[in-house]
């Protein structure tokens, strides 16, 4: 809508300067002897004022466009739902994402399930280097960078499946740090948090760690326990985990 | 040897072997054409020590237009990957060497073709447009030139010996940092920008210098032509952003090198603190790109509608205002970073305002090719495709300007889309209508008109169909550096864009088949008037080629467009009462060896070769102080021998 509305203020003035640009070269090409030659046509007050004045305008419309967006659509702002938001944390790692539902005590790898409605708020953070989180079809993306939090809340509003990715340069794995955001009713978000529960899969330091080390294309996985404190060790790059992940190197 | 060692040489990877092989026939091939022909010490004393600021500047045009074809290379390479590596398809390309690719691109692009493009034109342009005999210190002048080409050879030998950086061309921390690129390919990336770089902030002082304190008698800063004033911003410019630009990467260097923690993950660094940095340096440097173009443009339009340029004082006074609100718009290439909706805000604002002088600029031309007498030779093609092309990358700059438009375009193929619309339609179109247009002065023959057309044709409708499918994949959602993609879907735009660069190559192809045989029907299209074009400004006023003097007398300035002026008033062929002799700086080895020195530094440094990058700093230090305190002979005319030249020209003139 703000592309739109944007695009929109800004196409007044631009396709008729594209027209007038090819409109006045054509007319006064030097063999149309129907064209006055001005050659004193070289200021004119009452132009000028008008030229520093549209572009002016139209900024000072934009801006505004721009301020209320940024406010409005501030990653870091809470959604206004009745819903309870799901805390999920983030974590970016060489080249895959996995993300911990510290609430539920469960984890995911490059896939992540999320109840219809709901607000979800992101805490994110990377383990390696910097890489972006990305869902086109839910909007904003977001940086994610080791030794720092950045905070992102979405909701999704229809089921489906919604592909994420990596919009961040972050190496030759890039390519392939993709993940599906599966949009599920709140029923069937709990009986997969049971599901996942029931497995026997855990998140271990060392389970962690084996994560930690580089590889491409992993497949989807869950987790059916995780330390609710791992995301703090991830975030402070902190032993026992920095340490082993740079042996692990 | 410290790194190095023949694993360094890529012989397991068939293409890197062939680029390769490339580069050491091409410059093999160079060396033993002149020595064949016995062309060494022509080369030397001519071209290598020269201290003309016209020498200088053709040979950093030729510098230019070899990396634009290495850079082409590349983008075509690219753009063939992603042409088939859809789907489960791996396409040709390895991530590890397609990543280099992109890197190699936008460093070679950006600081090896247009950065040298622009520092070309200025050098040949500036000096007599002002009317004087050379720039403010013609041997630094040299020194700046000869850097600039080290950094140039060592992207270069990047490709044989070692690899190149797989981290984009602004190497961000933490990818860049040893813990994540082990290999040399940063440090070839980092060592080639430092001494470049060096060698771009000297130019800048050196413009600066030029415009501030050598102008012709009577030209006051509201009669400069337009594109000195441009000239001056952009060196303006690159004196207050190259040093963040020198600090920035000797703190990434410090990090690789001696284990320091500027932006690591580890011991307090940050890697935020890079990114400010270097779009503090990045962003300025855009418009230490397009303002030199912007110049171009405004000398092209008004020559050419036979008109002076409707608003100076307006083109001035927006030209200075872009060049101080270029440096506060940095944060709009991280939105993402998650600052808060007033910091966002304030820069997207910020951004926006840049577009009011910019505006101007184009309601500028417009009224200029309004009421002109517009005659289509080839730098009006080009300059009126510009501002076509041109609005519409300012028009998705601004989008992209608005934060939460950005948060879902940013990294997108759109923004690819988008700066390749403002450097190709704005700094590539302006050189090349440069390039057309001072041609005649450089060489005193015109270049070929119909492969001059079909060459801007080729780009035009090129550029279109290559970048037009990316804005729509941003939208998409595409997100860019990626070596494959899953999506069948946007096959068919990244073919037509494919489509795009090959006709772009036939338009590269036109433009080298223009330049041969232009040379070759020189004689039928010599210039013996020095004025080709009608044209306004003094540059005009003296021979095609001008002496080494470029004016016997200095001309005496008494209105903007001076020429123009001494044209309407009879004053522009009539011959100077007296001749004064006149000293020149005679030519100088001192850029060439220090350049020398400079490459073998470079390259010691990367691999790690302790020793001889002492040995060749030393080198290079000696040569840099041997020179300065010489005692210099200057060159000497006297003013019988000036006359008599000088009387020859306006002979030749009357006859023509």
């Amino acid at each position: 809508m703000i592309l739109l509305n944007a695009t929109g203020i800004m196409l007044v003035v631009v396709a008729p300067v594209i027209v007038l640009t090819l409109a006045s070269a054509w007319w006064y090409r030097a063999s149309n002897k129907r064209a006055t030659f001005r050659p004193e046509l070289v200021y004119s007050g009452s132009i000028e004022l008008v030229v520093w004045s549209i572009p002016a305008m139209v900024v000072m419309l934009l801006a505004g466009v721009a301020w209320i967006g940024a406010h409005d659509l501030d990653p870091a702002a809470k959604l206004n739902s009745d819903v309870a938001p799901v805390r999920i944390e983030v974590v970016s790692l060489d080249w895959k994402w996995l993300f911990i539902y510290p609430d539920l005590r469960v984890a995911t790898v490059n896939q992540l399930v999320v109840p219809v409605g709901a607000p979800i708020a992101f805490t994110l953070t990377s383990a390696s280097v910097m890489n972006a989180f990305f869902v086109p079809q839910l909007g904003t993306q977001i940086y994610t960078m080791p030794g720092m939090s950045t905070h992102l809340n979405l909701l999704a509003a229809h089921p489906g499946d919604y592909p994420g990715l990596s919009s961040h340069f972050s190496g030759d794995g890039f390519s392939d740090m993709h993940f599906v955001v599966h949009a599920v009713p709140a029923s069937d978000f709990d009986s997969w948090r049971a599901q996942v529960r029931r497995g026997t899969a855990v998140l271990s330091t060392s389970a962690y760690l084996e994560l930690t080390r580089p590889s491409k294309n992993l497949a989807p996985q869950a987790y059916a326990d995780v330390d609710p404190t791992l995301y703090k060790y991830i975030l402070r790059q902190a032993a026992p985990m920095a340490a082993a992940s740079s042996e692990a190197k | 040897m410290g790194k190095l060692t023949w694993a360094a040489i890529p012989l397991d990877n068939p293409i890197q072997m062939g680029a390769s092989l490339f580069v050491v026939l091409f410059i093999g091939s160079i060396l033993a054409i002149v020595t064949w022909k016995g062309w060494w010490r022509y080369l030397w004393s001519e071209w290598l020590t020269s201290t003309d600021h016209k020498r200088i500047g053709v040979m950093y045009v030729l510098l230019a237009l070899l990396m634009l074809l290495r850079g082409f290379i590349d983008a075509i390479m690219m753009r063939s990957q992603l042409a088939i590596a859809a789907g489960g398809a791996q396409g040709y390309l390895p991530p590890e060497h397609y990543d280099q690719i992109f890197s190699a691109h936008g460093t070679i692009m950006i600081f090896f073709m247009a950065m040298p493009f622009m520092v070309g034109l200025m050098n040949f342009v500036v000096p007599l447009q002002l009317g004087v005999r050379d720039v403010a210190f013609p041997v630094l002048n040299a020194v700046s030139l000869w850097l600039t080409a080290t950094g140039a050879l060592l992207v270069n030998v990047s490709l044989v010996v070692g690899e190149f950086a797989r981290t984009g061309w602004l190497a961000y921390p933490p990818l860049s940092e040893l813990q994540f690129s082990p290999g040399v390919g940063v440090d070839y990336y980092l060592w080639s920008l430092q001494i470049a770089g060096v060698g771009t902030l000297l130019a800048g002082i050196n413009f600066v210098t030029t415009i501030l304190k050598l102008r012709a008698p009577g030209m006051g800063y509201m009669r400069m032509p337009v594109f000195c004033w441009t000239a001056l911003a952009a060196n303006l410019l690159i004196v207050a952003a190259f040093p963040i630009l020198t600090a920035t990467l000797g703190m990434l260097l410090l990090d690789r090198y001696i284990g320091a923690h500027f932006f690591t993950n580890d011991a307090g660094g940050n890697a935020m603190l890079y990114f400010n940095l270097i779009w503090a340096w990045g962003h300025p440097e855009v418009y230490i790109l397009i303002l030199p173009a912007f110049g171009i443009f405004s000398e092209v339009i008004a020559t050419f509608s036979g008109k002076n340029l409707f608003g100076y004082r307006s083109m001035v006074m927006a030209t200075m205002a872009i060049c101080i609100l270029s440096f506060m718009v940095w944060l709009h290439h991280f939105f993402t970073m998650g600052a808060g909706a007033n910091v966002n805000a304030f820069f997207g604002m910020m951004t926006m305002i840049i577009a009011i002088p910019t505006g101007v600029k184009v309601f500028n031309w417009l009224f200029t090719l309004y009421g002109g007498r517009i005659r289509f030779e080839v730098p009006v093609l080009w300059s009126i495709g510009f501002m076509v092309t041109f609005v519409i990358g300012g028009l998705t700059g601004v989008l992209m300007a608005v934060p939460p438009a950005d948060f879902v375009l940013h990294n997108s193929v759109f923004l690819v889309a988008h700066f390749h619309n403002v450097i190709i339609g704005g700094v590539l179109f302006g050189a090349m209508a440069g390039y057309n247009y001072w041609f005649p002065k450089v060489f005193g023959f015109t270049l070929n008109k119909r492969l001059g057309q079909l060459s801007f044709w080729c780009w035009l409708i090129g550029f279109y169909l290559a970048f037009m499918p990316l804005y729509i994949l941003g939208l998409f959602g595409m997100t860019r550096r990626m070596q494959h993609y899953a999506n069948t879907a946007w096959q068919p735009y990244l073919v037509v864009a494919e489509v795009g660069a090959i006709v772009i190559l036939v338009g590269i192809l036109a433009t080298i088949a223009q330049l041969t045989v232009s040379i070759r029907t020189r004689a039928r299209h010599r210039d013996l008037t020095g004025d080709p074009w009608n044209g306004r400004t003094l540059e005009w006023s003296t021979a095609s080629p001008p002496p080494r003097y470029n004016f016997a007398v200095m001309p005496r300035v008494e209105s903007q467009d001076a020429f123009a002026y001494m044209k309407q008033n009879g004053t522009a062929a009539v011959p100077p009462g007296e001749y004064e002799p006149i000293e020149l700086p005679s030519n100088s080895p001192n850029g060439f060896v220090t350049a020398f020195f400079a490459v073998i530094t470079g390259f010691a440094l990367i691999w790690h070769i302790w020793w001889m990058a002492i040995g060749a700093l030393a080198g290079a230090g000696v040569t840099l102080l041997m020179f300065g305190w010489f005692e210099r002979v200057e060159l000497k005319i006297s003013a019988e021998q000036l006359a008599k030249d000088d009387r020859a020209r306006l002979s030749r003139m009357s006859v023509a």
